[in-house]
């Protein structure tokens, strides 16, 4: 690596070595918990769309968690933090803004 | 006497726009790109369930309990990663080493458990047109209508767990490498005999073993082209690359087994 690269993947470790370890087993005591709950939630017989609504929910808390403390993205810099996932979000609004009001189309007007 | 008077200018580059190092900006750009991928593949299974009135919903109490242990396996070793990452920036080569293997060990759990979940469901009759048949198993195919009345769940099923499982063999490679460098190869080599002559022929697996042959050969040119010790930089960008594939079944999870979850 360039100096630069060296100096800037130091100050990375830096912050990194603070970070407690307790820290790392909570959050992976509250994913255990949440696919817990899902997993609870599937034999309750509920409707499905409130069922979908609930484990998306959950799904994404799980991969809020995931990405700010295990990929670390809680402690880069907010531009960075912005860019990634602004733009992923983005994209997969623009697939939900077209693919899903299409495959509602195909049951109302019924599958030949 | 030149390069020193390169490096003695902090200048001369510009800093990162991003405030990491390069290495890392990398792995992000190409995750965001894979998630793409994986976000296609799950919108195609969605548009397939909403537009499929007779969508079945075929998974018994012991695939959804399956199912469930493979997520805490991936979870576990998220953690392990995590932990390996931490000792790496401590620069505790041996914690780092034996992490990373725990990782390991959690990602082959994943891929076992996986492996004879798809096996049981191709015995049963949920199968591809390009999947080899199982001797015997004809009669008895519970899943054969499923294959036959709604195509869409067996091609979208296998298409997206099939994937992300090729996303976590590739994983367990990477960290393989990292952790033991050369050493890992005859250990590959091991492992792709081992797939291909423990599955009979007509498994999917049979073929699919040759993956671990492909990646020890790029992986030995990989290793002979630039051969280094992989430092904290590179653990963690290895570690950005598990986490994504944990992040990715977290959506898969609960789409496709929890909703098609046989209720009695």
């Amino acid at each position: 690596m360039e100096p630069d690269q060296i100096a800037i993947a130091e100050r990375v470790a830096e912050e990194h070595r603070h970070h407690k370890k307790a820290q790392f087993f909570w959050v992976w005591g509250a994913l255990l918990v949440m696919t817990a709950i899902e997993v609870y939630l599937t034999y309750q017989n509920m409707e499905p769309i409130k069922m979908l609504t609930i484990l998306m929910g959950l799904s994404l808390i799980k991969a809020a968690l995931i990405i700010g403390f295990f990929m670390h993205l809680r402690y880069e810099v907010s531009r960075m933090k912005w860019l990634t996932m602004c733009s992923v979000v983005a994209c997969l609004i623009l697939m939900t803004i077209f693919f899903f009001p299409d495959a509602k189309r195909i049951i109302e007007l019924g599958v030949k | 006497m030149a390069e020193s008077t390169v490096h003695d200018i902090p200048s001369v580059y510009e800093p990162s726009l991003f405030g990491t190092y390069s290495k890392k900006i990398g792995m992000w750009l190409f995750l965001l790109s894979d998630s793409l991928t994986f976000g296609a593949l799950l919108y195609a299974y969605s548009y397939g369930r909403i537009s499929t009135a007779n969508w079945p919903t075929p998974f018994h109490s012991e695939s959804i309990v399956n199912a469930t242990i493979m997520t805490a396996f991936l979870l576990t070793s998220s953690l392990t990663m995590v932990l390996a990452v931490r000792a790496s920036v401590q620069h505790d080569a041996k914690a780092q080493t034996l992490w990373l293997l725990a990782t390991m060990l959690c990602g082959i759990g994943f891929i076992v458990l996986h492996g004879r979940e798809w096996s049981n469901l191709i015995a049963e009759g949920l199968t591809l047109p390009m999947f080899p048949k199982v001797p015997g198993h004809e009669a008895a195919s519970e899943f054969a209508n499923v294959s036959q009345t709604v195509p869409q769940f067996a091609a979208t099923f296998f298409g997206l767990t099939g994937m992300h499982m090729l996303h976590v063999t590739l994983g367990v490679i990477y960290l393989g490498v990292i952790a033991l460098r050369r050493k890992f190869i005859p250990i590959l080599l091991v492992l792709w005999l081992v797939a291909w002559l423990a599955t009979p022929a007509y498994s999917p697996f049979h073929y699919g073993a040759h993956v671990l042959l492909i990646a020890a050969i790029v992986c030995g040119i990989i290793l002979w082209l630039k051969p280094k010790v992989y430092d904290s930089s590179d653990v963690e960008v290895a570690g950005l690359y598990w986490h994504f594939v944990d992040l990715v079944w977290m959506f898969i999870f609960p789409l496709v087994y929890l909703m098609s979850a046989k209720i009695l």
